[in-house]
């Protein structure tokens, strides 16, 4: 029933956006109908400069993701282990996190120009904080009684951090690289469309510089489909590996 | 009073048919004091909320003075029992009181003398401004009581009220509803799983079976109308009360255990 | 004791950072990385003349318009949605899809429709901070305790009161952390739709910067930028802490028990 009346609101959309330009309530011009978007996108799907474009943003989009999670779980175990650092360190962290991440552009650009380096920094740094912060609780979250029996056996820092730490820290790195995977998401398409180097974003400037309007709601409707294929995905693979975890219901709220 | 005649409520779902409420008939007096008590899980809150409309039964009808209950009716107050999730966390103590007078149109000057009033009644003359999660348990059931009291119902409906409170709080809050209701001439019924509590509190115990429910039996409580702590529970007409609850509800769960 | 040491703790990072970048800058010759000395001496002569007035306030204006609205717009579908079973239902998937578009591309439909002007750009900040704040709602609204709900039926509080006093404060939580997602959004936002083609703004300065090879005033503009993020979740805070006062004090109680 629910997957009937989704579907039902998804075509009911696709409707309203087909009849809008057809009875002139928009410009053509400016809002295709439906019908001449989805013949684009088939077209689209049909030439390779496509599927370059959707493996190009694909792999800056894993890339960035990859390098943020690593860092901000080194970072967020260190930081996160020893009580004085995480104190001298937090007011740093706060002041550092709210920065707009696109307030960068100009400064990649004038560094790296037009190129995927440029978009990997905004990833990163956008998607870091994401890591960071759930981390960071994660390590919070540990409870003192196993910290001390962890203690009282004489583990090292090394194996505490194997059997205590990271199992405690596991649902919130999960969590946050959920929350870092749709962040990175939107910063590798917006880099693309902003700073210039290949991908679905470039794609869309191009489209819009050319005129060809059809083109560039096709592509947009591509980024829609993608992050909502990432957003499956990340969520599954969360499911998957904490099914079984009671914290699996509570997110932080960041 | 209030009329239960002939009530049944099935839940179905998912392929499951579970019938809650077998055949239920029985009548409440207006103004007496009337408990009922039956084995955990014998539908008892289902009860509870046909008879405030907040649940339609699947046959079978409930009226209050004659009018049939089809959904919530005027002058009808329930407490329930999680007190912390039936106040509004967001509300001070005397804002929970006072909302629902502002839903029912009261004045002004009028809504501010009734929640002192209730307020005072059950002893949180000095906690108007606090918010509810500052409060205890106990404290907290007692705003919900306040909040029914200043409402002045004709109907009070208490849900296991005092199942999640310490022993201590409980009995304060066992006299604090006989002197409101002995005060305010309100019908009470009362749902409880506690037989000591039924038999100390109400004027009249029904007794229900197990599920699907039916009323098992019907009996009145003829103690004394002033009670307290310690002289009532050690007569010995308590004990044998007590005694005669105990056994209906122990064959209640049995048959419900064979059938 | 305690007081100093955590003005210690939390001014001494940031202080030796701050240090560290001025003394390792201070002798730069790399263009692209001018000494600090420099950028803060640029700074007020770039950001506090009529840059102020001509750029920086009707960015800030526009985030301002474009975020309320987004906020009022978020909070009224949510609640309708989020109040009505079928309603969810039939919006949910096409909800999924919309929220997934990253908000930048529509910079270019938003162009196309509405040209470079202020209009715009704050069509640009509504489309992206809407969607954190309605699915928010939407689930605010969902999870509202049945307790209460069985409450207010009970006591037929109805209506107005109902609505206020029931659905929206239980959902305030949730709206709040959707509102603090949209913030950054529309931050994002107002400096991207001035990147893209405008002729004043925040973003557009420090474009122009970049493409004159004005490093010092750029770099300054990146400063002003991330202050101006910092100050925002800074008020955010300050406004969360009261309309939430009663959640996170219910919270912190629930925890002690």
């Amino acid at each position: 029933m629910r997957l009937v009346l989704g579907l039902a609101g998804l075509l009911g959309f696709g409707v309203l956006l087909e009849l809008a330009p057809r009875i002139g309530l928009v410009s053509e011009r400016y809002a295709p109908p439906t019908s001449t978007i989805l013949t684009t996108l088939a077209e689209q799907a049909g030439e390779a400069r496509f599927w370059t474009a959707v493996l190009d943003t694909t792999r800056t989009w894993l890339l960035g993701l990859a390098i943020a999670v690593l860092l901000g779980v080194l970072a967020g175990i260190a930081l996160g282990s020893v009580p004085i650092v995480r104190a001298a360190t937090s007011s740093t962290i706060e002041f550092l996190r709210p920065i707009p991440s696109v307030a960068l552009i100009p400064l990649v650009v004038v560094l790296y120009g037009p190129t995927v380096t440029s978009t990997l920094v905004l990833v990163v740094y956008a998607a870091f904080w994401q890591v960071l912060v759930q981390v960071l609780h994660g390590v919070a979250d540990i409870d003192p009684v196993a910290h001390d029996t962890a203690r009282s056996y004489r583990l090292g820092r090394l194996a505490r951090v194997r059997y205590l730490v990271w199992p405690t820290a596991l649902p919130y790195v999960v969590t946050g690289v959920r929350l870092a995977a749709t962040v990175a998401l939107i910063l590798t398409i917006t880099g693309e469309l902003v700073i210039g180097p290949p991908g679905l974003g470039q794609e869309i400037a191009i489209a819009r510089t050319s005129g060809a309007v059809p083109a560039m709601y096709a592509l947009i409707v591509v980024t829609g489909l993608f992050g909502v294929v990432a957003n499956v995905m990340t969520r599954a693979a969360e499911r998957r590996a904490l099914h079984w975890h009671p914290s699996m219901r509570t997110e932080v709220p960041a | 009073m209030l009329a239960v005649n002939g009530l049944s409520k099935v839940y179905t779902g998912r392929g499951r048919r579970v019938e809650a409420i077998g055949d239920l008939t029985f009548t409440v007096e207006g103004g007496s004091f009337v408990c009922v008590v039956g084995p955990s899980g014998c539908g008892k809150t289902t009860l509870l909320r046909c008879c405030a409309g907040l649940l339609p039964p699947t046959s079978g009808t409930v009226a209050l003075s004659g009018a049939p209950v089809t959904g919530p009716p005027d002058g009808l107050a329930v407490v329930f029992q999680e007190y912390g999730r039936s106040l509004f966390p967001w509300l001070r103590v005397a804002d929970n009181v006072d909302l629902p007078l502002r839903a029912a149109g009261v004045a002004r000057a009028e809504r501010r003398d009734l929640v002192t009033e209730a307020l005072d009644a059950v002893g949180l003359g000095d906690a108007h401004q606090a918010y509810p999660w500052q409060l205890s348990g106990g404290m907290q059931q007692r705003v919900a009581i306040a909040r029914a009291i200043a409402y002045q119902p004709r109907v009070l409906l208490m849900d296991e009220p005092f199942a999640a409170v310490d022993a201590q709080t409980r009995a304060d809050l066992e006299d604090l509803i006989r002197s409101v209701w002995q005060r305010l001439g309100v019908t009470l019924v009362f749902v409880t799983h506690d037989i000591d509590e039924a038999v100390y509190l109400s004027q009249r115990v029904i007794m229900l079976t197990a599920s699907p429910t039916r009323v098992a039996d019907d009996l009145v409580i003829d103690l004394p109308a002033e009670r307290d702590q310690l002289t009532t529970r050690s007569d010995p007409r308590f004990t044998e009360l007590r005694g005669l609850v105990y056994a209906q509800i122990q064959k209640a769960k049995l048959e419900g255990r064979t059938r | 004791m305690t007081v100093l040491r955590r003005v210690v703790l939390a001014l001494g990072l940031p202080v030796v950072l701050v240090a560290a970048w001025w003394f390792a800058s201070a002798g730069s010759t790399d263009f692209y990385f001018p000494p600090l000395a420099t950028i803060v001496e640029v700074f007020p002569e770039t950001w506090f003349g009529s840059r102020l007035t001509d750029d920086v306030l009707p960015s800030l204006a526009r985030l301002g318009i474009g975020y309320a609205a987004a906020l009022l717009l978020g909070v009224a579908l949510g609640i309708v949605i989020g109040s009505n079973r079928w309603v969810r239902a039939t919006t949910e998937p096409l909800l999924e899809f919309l929220r997934a578009i990253p908000p930048p591309v529509l910079v270019p439909i938003l162009i196309l429709v509405a040209g470079i002007g202020d209009t715009m750009k704050v069509l640009v900040i509504v489309s992206g901070c809407l969607w954190p704040v309605l699915l928010n709602t939407v689930e605010g609204v969902r999870s509202v305790d049945d307790v209460l709900a069985d409450t207010c039926r009970t006591y037929r509080i109805r209506g107005r009161l109902r609505w206020w006093h029931l659905v929206v404060r239980s959902a305030s939580p949730q709206i709040v952390t959707g509102a603090r997602q949209a913030l950054s959004v529309g931050i994002i936002l107002m400096v991207i739709s001035e990147m893209f083609a405008a002729n004043s703004g925040l973003g557009y300065s420090v474009i122009q910067f970049k493409d004159g090879f004005q490093i010092p005033q750029m770099w300054s503009g990146v400063i002003l930028l991330g202050l101006l993020g910092v100050l925002l979740s800074v008020l955010f805070r300050l406004v969360e802490h009261r309309v939430l006062s009663w959640y996170h004090g219910s919270r912190t109680a629930s925890e002690e028990p």
